[in-house]
């Protein structure tokens, strides 16, 4: 009897030594990261419908051209940025560390490009719509206070990604990082990319002003 | 259960093809949501047809670009149900948001 016990804890999953997830701490860890990180992004995106839902004058300052013609061209650079990032962590499971390499340049560069569209689009709605986070021509400051947070957390995310694939970029270059790192900083970039998938329609598209 | 069964599954994992797939799918389906924009649909059928775009575009992004359907499933089962439960309690605030308008003092 008490052999038996002692066998079945041996093979007990409590035992140590074993991985549920099948899956190493980075990547998990990251996983943690961004099913936290999403539900502040939800918060955000909440207060900004619970701020237009309460306010029937809600603003529509998004032009066709430039604010939508500018948004959707972001979208694709980060759509494509996400692409060349899976395709650094093929080429980086595949051991092949030049292409890994530049593949996460094209990435940073993606990811640049979407930085400096958002500047030039925020910039466009500062000087011609004269909106800040304070205040607008339109009476509903709450518009400008949350739209500037919620794009502003997401391209202090961009930016964050930027640094943190530049560092990644350098260690494989070099020689150092494996697979599985390169993997790890492919996922918040993914995240980055998919909390503008929800930003897009419902900051910029619902508030369109086509005519 | 044997040890044998924890080793790493990366069997039929995607390809090159499959991601170049999902991309074009994405573009895809930006392109159908710049378009209900610029067609101005009524509002409610606007919001829903964007969300489900959002939300299709986000499992695909998910599930293929960040490798989740090549994963052990419990992993999705430990981060997902509790992601999609707590943002469902969100939406417990709306009802004040649609209340707030009619309680407003005339200006």
């Amino acid at each position: 009897m008490s052999s038996q016990v002692s066998s079945a804890a041996a093979t007990s999953l409590w035992e140590g030594g074993r991985s549920p997830y099948a899956t190493n701490s980075k990547k998990f860890g990251m996983w943690l990261f961004i099913i936290s990180d999403s539900l502040t992004f939800s918060a955000l995106l909440f207060a900004y419908t619970y701020s237009r839902v309460s306010n029937p004058n809600w603003p529509t300052p998004f032009h066709f051209s430039p604010s939508i013609i500018f948004s959707t061209v972001m979208t694709f650079c980060l759509l494509s940025s996400s692409l060349t990032m899976v395709m650094a962590v093929h080429s980086m499971n595949h051991g092949n560390r030049k292409a890994a390499g530049a593949w996460i340049l094209a990435t940073m560069g993606g990811g640049a490009a979407f930085v400096v569209l958002h500047l030039n689009e925020w910039l466009n709605l500062i000087n011609n719509e004269h909106v800040t986070p304070f205040e607008n021509p339109w009476g509903v400051p709450l518009f400008g206070g949350t739209f500037f947070a919620l794009t502003g957390l997401h391209m202090t995310h961009v930016v964050i990604g930027l640094i943190y694939l530049a560092i990644v970029c350098q260690a494989v270059l070099r020689g150092k990082f494996k697979a599985e790192d390169v993997e790890v900083s492919g996922l918040y970039w993914h995240f980055v990319d998919l909390v503008w998938m929800f930003i897009f329609p419902l900051v910029y598209l619902m508030s369109a002003r086509i005519h | 259960m044997s040890v044998h069964t924890e080793a790493v599954e990366h069997i039929g994992g995607p390809t090159t093809m499959t991601f170049a797939k999902v991309w074009i799918a994405l573009l895809v389906m930006t392109g159908v949501e710049v378009l209900l924009a610029y067609e101005q649909v009524p509002t409610m059928i606007m919001l829903t047809a964007l969300l489900g775009l959002s939300i299709i575009k986000a499992a695909l992004i998910i599930a293929y670009f960040m490798h989740l359907k090549f994963e052990r499933l419990s992993l999705f089962l430990t981060l997902f149900p509790m992601l999609i439960f707590c943002v469902i309690l969100m939406l417990i605030f709306l009802g004040d948001a649609v209340r707030i308008p009619a309680m407003r003092p005339p200006a």
